[in-house]
């Protein structure tokens, strides 16, 4: 077949594993956003006393490597601890596929983040986060590198639209190479609220556009 | 891949006609010449012969003189030639303003920004929620500098037809010169340069079942333009390069074979598609309802990504396009459906579908058929539109 795509890689996407929703579950997040593109949710139920994933269901909106890497990661994950889901890389999930084309790292990414998210997300509701690290401007560089510049599709440091980062005493400055009236500005600023707004030592996130 | 395949992506490109092939043969095999002067040798005049009735064929279905047409090797060099010959040739002269749309194929819309970092200025008409433009806008838009207008005859995308008799008249009373790319349209949508005065037309061979590789533009007498392929004197010195011969022979043929009753037969099929994909819910349909091409569906389902419905369809034996950003070489969602106004989950989540000669109103249904259960299966894993 002429597809860019590995055989494993084209089979969990006609078959995906773990497809689907967990009513109630423990935890869950969701990556990604239908305007600027692939999106992915990530449910979770945790076995309190062992810290294991014991269920975890994706539900995709996306192109074939973002399904098939939603279902190769909740296989990865299922069954490991936190600690040990927490780990597991894009490249792993990649490698499990028999590869990914470059050009599609974008959209497979998602699903590594939900799951993350999704363990995050777990922590957060049981108060398992013991060491609250500060905000660097580097977590926030980080954090931005999920945003999606929707024009291209690209995040908006790959897409140099970050023009500058300011951090001072609980406000987090973002400096966007965008006009303001631009057809997506707000919904990148939107983006950026949620993305670093969850930051527990953020009061306030100031997106300001060029001209 | 499933047993049988139906392609329906003829907006991509189409299979070749047998007859065309037959048509071309003989400039393969027997009458492989370049074309000579009458003063040359036999084969060399019988592969002139053969070219000058191709050129008076495709020029006739234009309504233009032989002469008016110059043969390239593809829609996007005859649409580079317009702007860049037109620009190099009244640049100095006249001024460096272009006008042109925001949804022009790559051909156009590169050139013009390749004449942009020359130091062109190209302002980009607003289109409709269809793609029409507002001829009111263009009168507005034209200035003494202006030098040409680039406005298509259909998108390729979503098949919208543009009024070009209106756009003409305007260009005409106003002096300016203008190109229209009918890559889409040639030879299925009637053009006569006659009744419309368009000054430059760019045609391609391959998406009507002619051979890939041959195309051409129509130069209305006088209008200024520089040659800059150069190297010989072909194509009333024109356009430089060894005749493509039987591929000119071959578009000829298959510019005969576009017959208005064809025409009626897309039309019928593109009818029965949009009809039945429409009751898919979420769904709406991308261009013209009427004013479209007549081979051209495209229609937008919400909640599924265009790239995975590509990928089951194709396991289903369907070839269609889409206009979602995880398609693209580029990973950027269509200019086409953002620039009538459309957002990224609408381009995500296109799907084209381009009828041919070789398809049927059963294929259409199939389609339909097949199409229905991915959107539904692909709905049943999103984490959108569940409530």
């Amino acid at each position: 077949m002429p597809l860019p795509y590995s055989e494993l890689v084209m089979e969990h996407f006609r078959h995906p594993h773990n497809v689907g929703r967990i009513e109630n579950p423990d935890a869950k997040a969701v990556e990604g956003s239908p305007a600027c593109g692939d999106m992915v949710a990530v449910y979770i139920n945790v076995d309190e006393e062992t810290q294991r994933i014991s269920d975890i269901k994706f539900e995709s909106y996306g192109c074939a490597s973002n399904i098939a890497t939603g279902s190769i990661i909740t296989e990865l994950a299922k069954g490991k601890t936190l600690e040990e889901a927490k780990k597991i890389t894009w490249q792993q999930a990649a490698e499990a596929l028999g590869g990914l084309p470059a050009i599609k790292a974008h959209c497979s990414v998602l699903a590594v983040d939900g799951l993350r998210a999704a363990i995050q997300n777990y922590e957060e509701r049981h108060g398992l986060i013991k060491e609250r690290v500060p905000t660097t401007v580097e977590e926030i560089r980080r954090r931005l590198k999920h945003v999606m510049n929707p024009v291209v599709g690209l995040d908006l440091v790959r897409t140099k639209l970050v023009k500058e980062i300011g951090l001072a005493e609980g406000t987090v400055r973002v400096v966007l190479d965008l006009p303001a009236d631009h057809q997506f500005a707000a919904t990148i600023r939107q983006d950026i609220l949620d993305k670093l707004g969850t930051l527990w030592d953020v009061q306030q996130v100031v997106v300001e556009f060029t001209e | 891949m499933s047993e049988h395949f139906i392609y329906l992506d003829n907006g991509a490109t189409t299979r070749l006609d047998e007859r065309v092939l037959e048509a071309m043969r003989p400039y393969f095999l027997d009458t492989y010449a370049v074309a000579t002067s009458q003063f040359g040798y036999s084969m060399g005049i019988d592969a002139k012969d053969a070219m000058d009735a191709a050129r008076a064929g495709i020029a006739s279905a234009l309504g233009a003189e032989p002469e008016e047409f110059i043969f390239t090797s593809d829609s996007t060099e005859s649409s580079n030639m317009a702007l860049k010959g037109v620009a190099l040739a009244l640049g100095e002269k006249k001024g460096k303003h272009i006008i042109t749309t925001p949804i022009e194929d790559f051909p156009v819309l590169y050139s013009a920004r390749a004449l942009e970092k020359q130091g062109f200025k190209v302002t980009y008409l607003k289109v409709d929620e269809h793609g029409l433009v507002d001829p009111d806008e263009l009168r507005r838009a034209i200035t003494p500098e202006t030098i040409l207008v680039s406005v298509q005859a259909a998108n390729q995308e979503i098949g919208t037809l543009q009024d070009l008799p209106a756009i003409a008249a305007i260009c005409r009373e106003r002096g300016v010169l203008l190109h229209t790319d009918a890559t889409h349209a040639f030879p299925r949508v009637p053009l006569d340069v006659r009744e419309t005065p368009v000054d430059l037309v760019t045609v391609t061979a391959h998406l009507s079942h002619g051979p890939k590789g041959v195309g051409g533009l129509y130069v209305r007498k006088g209008t200024p333009l520089v040659k800059w392929m150069d190297g010989g004197f072909q194509e009333f010195n024109l356009r430089a390069g060894v005749e493509n011969i039987p591929g000119a022979v071959g578009f000829a043929r298959a510019v005969e074979l576009a017959t208005p009753e064809e025409m009626a037969r897309l039309q019928a099929m593109r009818d029965r598609a949009i009809e039945r994909l429409l009751q898919i819910p979420h769904s709406r349909l991308n261009g013209h309802p009427t004013r479209r091409l007549p081979q051209n569906a495209n229609i937008s389902f919400r909640f599924v990504e265009g790239e995975s419905v590509l990928l089951h369809l194709d396991m289903r034996g369907f070839a269609v396009s889409t206009g979602s950003a995880c398609f693209s070489r580029s990973l950027e969602a269509s200019h086409v459906i953002l620039g009538i106004g459309g957002d990224h989950e609408r381009a995500h989540g296109s799907v084209r579908v381009t009828f041919g000669r070789f398809n049927t109103l059963e294929d259409a249904d199939a389609l339909a058929d097949a199409l229905t259960e991915v959107v539904s299966s692909l709905r049943a894993i999103s984490p959108l539109g569940k409530e």
